[in-house]
């Protein structure tokens, strides 16, 4: 169990709603969730649950319609670069090379050109890039294409990574690969994750906490605490403890 | 994540820079057919074209007398002024209203609208009101290319995809940063697209202004030839043109591929 002091992220009663032509329809109500430092959350729902939402309202993308939300304990008011955002399409900037990927953000914090190559060289290395640093996005597979895309936005060091459904387009070989793979980089370099996925396995092999969601309107269905310990191995995911967590989140999911 | 290495990074050349010698050689081939079917058909005078030979000797005329040097000269000018000035305006125009919803609602309605009039409907009022020097033809030519070209930047500006800009955003980049950093490259190839018709467009219109009031150029030189019957320098003129726009189209082609070997291809 993660200390909980000052929550890293708070939801305080968070509400979106879209205006459409005919009617309004609300994607996320009334949303209140404390996220601790150093937590690895998932949040699992049906389409409409208001997980990318909530996800997109931290990033500051979007802003709520009511409510806040804290991180630090200071309003999220727009992006910002202690909030490192990955995308279930990659969002790789083409025309560059992974290593120019992976320095983009470096650039924009105004880093010197040695710097910037030593740090995107480290973060390269620990997503197993280190090959293909000069390659452009075109020639990765796609689940390169997104370890490049974690390195990216490890790059400039945010304290929060939020994660909408980053593995939601590869395969299932991969797809397990990557989780291992997130983990432990996420061991080496602690992390505050917020992690939108729709695979219950997925949600309860990474996290510390699955937090379930429901749709219209999308809401808070139910915590469930994980509690199985890091590092996950293959036989922790073999495991009855957690084939019974995983039950438990199912019905949650299904049984709304 | 092992297996794929021989997919990138090998320093090879990027898909569609390898010569292809058997379609070059079937070009060749077809080439070669053409003229030859030319020559059969015009060889009894029955069709009442020249022959290639009549052709050619004429080609070598006026490049011997220097005729054709001047009429290239002048027409390339007039072509590349007009086309250069139409792309550098419309490059800016595009990024504007593709960027700013107010500015592409104001701007909007009269490039839909000079889109519908042909270039060369703008002629008459052209000559009118700017006399009939160089500046009448380069204004036509320049609209030519400007709206050819405004419209594709600016298409390339509003379909750069919205998760890449996030991307941006959420790395801390504000919206010049955005602006120049990933609006200018994404729609890069949309740009150059929309550079390579303005171009073709600029040529078309060029020929035709000189048709009508000039002279020098390739087109006078056409009309010339043809108030004296002079049918192998309308060929002359006409294969000129033909060979200038297409090497043009080649030079921005090879362009467009060196910009954009990042983009994926089918």
């Amino acid at each position: 169990m993660p200390p909980k002091i000052v929550p890293k992220i708070v939801f305080d009663n968070v509400t979106r709603r879209f205006d459409l032509k005919d009617n309004a329809f609300i994607a996320l109500d009334r949303l209140s969730l404390d996220i601790a430092d150093g937590e690895f959350v998932t949040v699992v729902g049906p389409s409409g649950c208001g997980k990318s939402t909530a996800l997109n309202i931290a990033a500051g993308l979007l802003k709520p319609s009511e409510g806040t939300v804290l991180v630090d304990g200071k309003a999220v008011e727009g992006p910002g670069p202690e909030r490192g955002m990955i995308f279930q399409q990659y969002a790789l900037f083409p025309w560059l090379t992974v290593r120019q990927n992976v320095e983009f953000g470096l650039r924009i914090k105004g880093e010197g050109a040695a710097r910037r190559r030593q740090i995107a060289e480290r973060f390269i290395d620990l997503v197993g890039l280190g090959d293909f640093a000069d390659a452009l996005p075109k020639t990765l597979s796609g689940g390169m294409k997104q370890r490049c895309a974690i390195a990216r936005a490890y790059a400039v060091d945010p304290s929060i990574l939020l994660m909408d459904e980053p593995f939601g387009a590869l395969d299932a070989l991969t797809r397990v690969q990557l989780q291992d793979q997130l983990l432990d980089t996420w061991s080496r370099e602690r992390r505050t994750v917020m992690f939108i996925t729709h695979d219950v396995d997925e949600a309860v092999y990474l996290a510390n906490r699955v937090i379930v969601m429901a749709a219209r309107p999308g809401r808070l269905k139910e915590i469930i605490e994980v509690g199985l310990p890091y590092p996950r191995t293959e036989e922790i995911r073999l495991s009855a403890a957690f084939m019974s967590i995983r039950n438990r989140v199912w019905q949650a999911v299904y049984h709304q | 994540m092992s297996g794929s290495k021989t997919t990138g990074s090998s320093g090879g050349p990027p898909e569609g820079s390898g010569v292809d010698y058997s379609g070059l050689a079937l070009n060749l081939c077809g080439l070669v057919a053409g003229i030859a079917i030319w020559w059969v058909l015009t060889a009894g005078g029955a069709v009442g074209l020249p022959p290639p030979p009549q052709v050619a000797s004429r080609f070598a005329d006026l490049i011997a007398n220097g005729q054709l040097a001047t009429d290239i000269m002048s027409s390339l000018a007039r072509v590349l002024t007009g086309f250069l000035l139409g792309v550098i305006l419309a490059i800016p125009v595009g990024f504007v209203m593709g960027w700013y919803k107010v500015a592409r609602s104001l701007i909007e309605p009269y490039l839909q609208f000079f889109r519908m009039i042909p270039p060369l409907a703008i002629i008459p009022l052209a000559i009118v009101t700017m006399g009939i020097d160089e500046t009448p033809k380069i204004f036509v030519i320049f609209l030519a290319s400007f709206l050819a070209s405004v419209v594709a930047t600016y298409q390339g500006v509003i379909s750069v995809d919205k998760t890449m800009i996030n991307a941006a955003r959420v790395l801390g980049a504000g919206d010049l940063t955005i602006f120049l950093r990933v609006i200018i490259p994404a729609s890069t190839p949309f740009i150059l697209v929309g550079v390579r018709i303005g171009l073709g467009s600029a040529w078309a219109t060029l020929v035709a202004a000189e048709l009508i009031a000039a002279q020098t150029g390739l087109g006078f030189r056409m009309q010339q030839a043809q108030l004296y019957y002079d049918l192998p320098t309308i060929f002359v003129s006409l294969i000129t043109i033909g060979i200038l726009g297409l090497a043009m189209d080649r030079i921005l082609l090879v362009i467009e591929r060196r910009l954009t070997v990042w983009q994926e291809r089918v």
